[in-house]
């Protein structure tokens, strides 16, 4: 957001106006309802969630949305699942209810983790998971752990519902995969196996930041100590959230020790494409401090890992 | 001339109001303008510094990127709704720790208190500062306000 607020200053907008354009709000009561009103105005309407990031937007003008449509009052978007090996959380869950989910602790902490570190207690009380998603702010911290554990979104759309990999999810900077018309429902992730570990590691420059770069590490290892799964996802080191593929590809199949956890967080820096910035520091900078999250959270999941064997 | 107006009624500090609004006003704009509660602070009007500050439904929330449409029917209150005709504790707590130089920041600072015990009714110095966090003090008045909170929770040796 901050990075809007500095083009806007450096293109000489000067004062900001911070009301958004007029627009007509609807609440629906229902997901159909919320759909038909996306189709009938399409380009011309926005979805509201927490509005953490579209008010912002609005207000700076970037966007100027004729119609709002808030998914507030829409019932059964909001819960966290286990079920079937899966594990299934509503589009409008908030940071706060993943975080204090007893599902999240037991069976993939880094989510917790992962939420417990976006913005501040005020941000996380009512922004959501999809509106995260849906966002796609490549400083975004919940889709690197969304990558990290492969997690599938599903979109609705007036035709029905699609499913989403998280590999094809994160099309490019402030850009979803969902096509005009669709609302993101439901994220549902794999339950990892028993001996899973998770970590979510952020530098930031101040309390409630956005990150300078963060990390998420997502590992199994079976009874003989050798990594079946690696997932790795980074934040703010591109132009979406990356899978961090060469370095997850240094650890499956492997006994991991420490020379092969250095490997592999050798290889992150190698994954990821980070560019200066005036506000966080330069891409060099950067791609040192993915190698160093790299390793801390490796060596954090992959003690998580041992234990819940 | 008012685009789009609605009629909605603000359930705030126990009591409803009845209020003619554009969708584009924020539930901060509404308390402070119509209903001349003036607790809640304009810092940055952008989600940035916590002046703004309220609670709704029992979660802390920043009523600069709230729209007040949106909150129709819920629970809302503001730093006035803490002190019936005497302080709440917590502000007394922030009174007597002289945690404040200008204020500006203060109500903001007295909501997210509010939020962190509630949930943590005894919170360790640590717990204070992480939940704290999104509230900005440019006096600087971090230190004394770490210990009203803590204070507050009965959780601070009163002589220490
Ligand atoms: C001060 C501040 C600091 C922040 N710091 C961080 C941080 O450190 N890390 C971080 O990751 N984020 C940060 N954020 C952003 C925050 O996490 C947002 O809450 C989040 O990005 C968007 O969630 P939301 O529910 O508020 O979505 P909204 O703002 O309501 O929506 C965001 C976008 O997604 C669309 N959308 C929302 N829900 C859906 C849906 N179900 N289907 C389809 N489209 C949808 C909206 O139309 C809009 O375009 C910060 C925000 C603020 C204000
Ligand atoms: S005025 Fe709302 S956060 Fe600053
Ligand atoms: S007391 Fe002045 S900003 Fe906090």
């Amino acid at each position: 957001m901050e990075t809007f607020i500095l083009v806007f200053k450096v293109l000489g907008f000067g004062d900001l106006c911070l009301y958004p354009a007029s627009f007509e709000y609807y609440a629906p009561a229902s997901l159909d309802e919320a759909i038909d009103l996306l189709n009938k105005h399409r380009e011309e309407a926005r979805v509201l969630a927490g509005g953490h990031s579209l008010i912002p937007m609005m207000k700076l003008r970037v966007l100027r949305p004729a119609y709002v449509i808030d998914l507030n009052r829409v019932k059964g978007l909001k819960y966290i699942e286990e079920k079937g090996g899966e594990i299934r959380i509503g589009a409008l869950t908030t940071y706060y209810d993943v975080i204090t989910s007893d599902i999240v602790k037991r069976r993939v902490p880094i989510l917790a983790e992962c939420a417990s570190v976006v913005a501040d207690p005020q941000v996380r009380n009512w922004g959501t998971i999809g509106g995260s998603l849906s966002h796609c702010d490549p400083s975004g911290d919940m889709g690197s752990s969304i990558l990290a554990l492969r997690a599938k979104m599903v979109a609705k759309g007036s035709s029905g519902e699609r499913v989403i990999e998280s590999d094809d999810w994160f099309v490019g900077s402030f850009q979803s995969a969902l096509k005009t018309g669709e609302i993101l429902r439901e994220i549902v992730i794999p339950t990892p196996k028993p001996g899973s570990g998770g970590a979510y590691l952020k530098l930031e420059r101040k309390a409630g930041d956005y990150a300078i770069a963060a990390v998420g590490v997502q590992v199994t290892l079976d009874g003989s100590g050798s990594c079946t799964y690696a997932g790795i996802g980074l934040t703010a080191v591109g132009p979406t959230n990356l899978r961090a593929k060469k370095a997850e590809q240094a650890l499956v199949g492997r006994k991991v020790d420490d020379r092969v956890i250095e490997e592999a967080a050798r290889a992150a820096t190698e994954d990821c494409r980070p560019t200066d910035d005036p506000l966080r520091g330069s891409a060099e900078y950067k791609r040192a401090m993915v190698g160093v999250l790299t390793k801390r959270a490796l060596n954090k999941a992959l003690a998580d890992a041992k234990r819940s064997r | 001339m008012l685009v789009n107006p609605r009629r909605i009624t603000l359930r705030v500090n126990g009591l409803n109001h009845m209020v003619t609004v554009e969708p584009r006003e924020s539930l901060l704009d509404v308390l402070r303008k119509q209903l001349g509660l003036t607790g809640a602070k304009k810092g940055c009007d952008m989600g940035s510094c916590g002046a703004c500050t309220v609670m709704v439904d029992g979660k802390s929330r920043l009523s600069c990127l709230t729209l007040a449409v949106s909150v129709e029917g819920m629970d809302i209150v503001t730093v006035e709704g803490l002190s019936r005709g005497e302080l709440d504790p917590l502000q007394e707590a922030f009174v007597r720790n002289d945690a404040l130089q200008c204020g500006f920041c203060t109500p903001g600072q007295v909501m997210s208190a509010k939020f962190l015990l509630d949930i943590i009714p005894k919170p360790s110095v640590e717990e204070v500062k992480y939940y704290m966090s999104g509230n900005i003090c440019r006096c600087g008045a971090y230190p004394k306000i770490i210990r009203a909170v803590l204070d507050a929770a009965g959780e601070v040796k009163r002589n220490g």
